[in-house]
């Protein structure tokens, strides 16, 4: 019988360190939010993280909490929960996730860490629209739901070259956030600290980046399904000394499976870049798919997202500006071909793959030609499969398979 | 000794479609069966049926090899399986020298592959998660308009004034069907109108470079399609030889050059199978 071939993902050691640092965490938050002893802020994943992190805020991350309903597989149950409140199954499916979660008074946080029964009740919601307007309509629900304020900064998008003038309007509309800030916090923003947080942020985000670059080796010693984990404290945990120690025990892991020729896929045969947002809810599945035909999918835009190389302590605010403005989701296409290009060359891709995710347009990059462009350029053939990142009624397993084993069929005979 | 024959198995969501071929890559025997709920028995009756056709012996298979949705699922199978792009690249390699467009529209899904002047894969697309433009989008409709899907290609033809469907979805294009019975158009007119909505669907699923070449089985019972996708196109397109069978003798093929290591042969004039 022709049988599939099934290859289990070499697990990385540093995950149980990781394991430990987010259950502090989270332990941390709920802590704050049942015995009142800090204020919860609720925020978007790039930020202004660093300035509520500097005010002494537990720091809950919406689309961290998302993307675990995601990887557990409750969403595809709970969207409905918010489309039937009106919240179409077309916009962005972590929202309907995590709203549909809390119509629905459940959250995988309960079965992770025992003891935690519901995501931290929020004093304060706070957005940055760099990345979409859903987390704006979002964190607007909240904000009706618990009562408190949602405030946030209102992105330019679309951005070519980032300009003084850029940085300036993000600059002055995180500067306005903080009397609100100090106000339900009671107390004062104390520069020393919030440079002090931006510059372990920055140390943070170096960190995430030497990790990722990791892979530049061949065999590479990760892979983009273990980014998507291993990701997480440069998201929740950013601005903390945790962040950067946990890090540092990553990277010479990794190093030393360079040393010792380690590849995170066995025999690596193909080199494959993901462009777009994970299908949370196929980790496993995408891993070993990709592993049983001796491909790494080893780079990606969507793990390259949380390094901000413009942190910087001697000016925070401006500087916290610059980097959620460098970003890729918010820059031009003309930008996102020239970075892709770099990255493709950098990490020596064979083949691209462009995940076009239903709910998600601000992360799929392949609906104004980019990729023909890209290829052509290039010359590394491109795939888009269609899919979501957390419903898993947009997502043909079957599709993808075929597609997936068709591209890398087309790259190993194209050599 | 029994002849030596090279088979291909292509399981696909609607139908099982199986070819032997021999050294010399010539199709001596084929099947096509509804691929059912048991994709093993299915395969294993549709070869038996080949094999027949072809004057050999399963103890003469040298080689095997299974494609399409149910290609893991071929007991009798052991080399590894190939996608049904790959077979149907493998064929379009084999049967033309030029640089071809293949669509193939299938039970449930279409494809769309471009092989370059040296025959390799350039790229492909698959339609997204949605009926439009394949089979199942003629088969709903054949239900819904009470005409056995063997009849249309004739009643399509029989067409003076086509109905123009607009929708995406075959949900949708339902109700245009039954708006316009209510608005008594004629039937020929209203089923040239879903095959022009098969052929648009298709066609706009990427450009179309070189020749291009459609193979499945909705062209192998519907030619006209072929014939209006080659006005659509503004050149004729090719409809070869056993349209249905192309990514079964990709397998074949694949099936062969696994067991001859100087792979694709050039001995055989080019172009022979096309229709």
């Amino acid at each position: 019988m022709a049988e599939e071939k099934k290859t289990t993902r070499k697990k990385i050691q540093a995950a149980d360190t990781m394991n430990r640092i987010m259950a502090d965490y989270f332990y941390g938050l709920n802590e704050a939010a049942t015995t009142g002893k800090r204020k919860v802020a609720w925020c978007t994943s790039v930020g202004p993280a660093e300035l509520l992190q500097a005010m002494g805020f537990a720091v809950h991350f919406p689309e961290n909490h998302a993307a675990m309903l995601g990887a557990t597989r409750m969403s595809t149950d709970l969207i409905p929960e918010a489309n039937a409140i009106g919240y179409s199954p077309d916009i962005c499916s972590y929202l309907t996730a995590d709203i549909g979660a809390y119509l629905k008074g459940i959250t995988p946080l309960a079965k992770a860490y025992p003891g935690i029964q519901s995501v931290p009740k929020p004093d304060v919601l706070v957005y940055n629209t760099n990345q979409c307007r859903d987390v704006q309509d979002w964190m607007a629900w909240y904000s009706k739901k618990f009562g408190v304020p949602s405030i946030g900064v209102t992105s330019p998008k679309n951005v070519n070259d980032v300009t003084d003038a850029h940085i300036d309007d993000v600059t002055r509309q995180i500067e306005a956030l903080i009397p609100t800030l100090e106000g339900i916090s009671g107390v004062k923003l104390d520069m020393d600290r919030l440079r002090e947080t931006v510059s372990l942020s920055r140390e943070c985000t170096e960190l995430w980046k030497k990790v990722l670059e990791t892979a530049i080796a061949s065999p590479a010693p990760l892979t983009f399904f273990d980014g998507t984990i291993h990701m997480g404290p440069a998201v929740v945990l950013r601005g903390t000394r945790e962040a950067i120690d946990y890090y540092k025990v990553l990277l010479a892991e990794l190093e030393q499976r360079i040393r010792d020729g380690v590849g995170a896929v066995d025999g690596e045969t193909s080199r494959i870049y993901w462009e777009g947002m994970p299908v949370w809810g196929r980790l496993r599945q995408h891993s070993e798919l990709f592993a049983g035909l001796g491909s790494a999918v080893l780079a990606s835009t969507y793990c390259s997202s949380w390094i901000f190389p413009s942190f910087s302590g001697v000016d925070p605010i401006r500087s916290m500006a610059k980097a959620y403005l460098e970003l890729f989701i918010v820059r031009s296409d003309r930008y996102k071909e020239t970075y892709i290009k770099e990255m493709l060359g950098k990490f020596r891709i064979d083949g691209i793959i462009y995940h076009d995710a239903k709910t998600c347009p601000y992360n799929s990059n392949s609906r104004y030609g980019l990729p023909g462009r890209v290829e052509a350029e290039t010359g590394v053939p491109s795939l888009v499969i269609s899919g979501d990142l957390n419903d898993l009624r947009c997502v043909s397993d079957e599709q993808t398979k075929t597609n997936i084993e068709a591209f890398i069929e087309q790259i190993a005979e194209g050599r | 000794m029994p002849a030596p024959v090279f088979v291909g198995l292509d399981i696909g969501s609607s139908r099982t479609k199986v070819a032997v071929i021999d050294a010399d890559r010539q199709v001596l025997g084929h099947a096509v069966r509804k691929s059912g709920t048991d994709f093993s028995a299915t395969a294993s009756a549709c070869l038996d049926e080949s094999l027949e056709m072809a004057g050999a012996r399963r103890d003469g298979i040298v080689n095997a090899i299974s494609t399409g949705y149910g290609r893991a699922n071929v007991a009798f199978v052991t080399a590894q399986s190939k996608t049904e792009i790959g077979c149907l690249s493998r064929w379009g390699r084999d049967r033309f020298h030029e640089a071809i467009t293949i669509i193939d529209i299938g039970g449930q899904d279409n494809k769309v592959i471009k092989l370059d002047g040296d025959g390799r894969r350039a790229s492909f697309k698959m339609n997204r998660k949605c009926a439009a433009g394949t089979g199942a989008f003629l088969e709903e409709m054949s239900l819904r308009l009470d005409i056995p899907l063997e009849a249309m290609d004739a009643l399509a033809r029989q067409s003076l004034e086509m109905v123009k469907l607009g929708s995406y979805c075959t949900v949708f294009s339902a109700t245009e069907v039954l708006e316009n019975i209510r608005h008594g158009k004629k039937v020929p007119d209203i089923v040239k109108g879903l095959f022009y909505s098969v052929v648009k669907r298709v066609l706009e699923m990427d450009s179309h470079a070189g020749r291009v070449v459609m193979t499945g089985g909705v062209v192998a019972h519907n030619p006209y399609i072929v014939e209006m996708a080659g006005e659509m196109v503004g050149r004729p397109v090719i409809l070869p030889e056993f349209p249905q069978l192309a990514g079964a003798v990709g397998a074949a093929l694949y099936a062969l050059d696994e067991t001859d290591p100087t792979g694709i042969r050039n001995d055989i004039p080019a172009g022979e199978t096309d229709g």
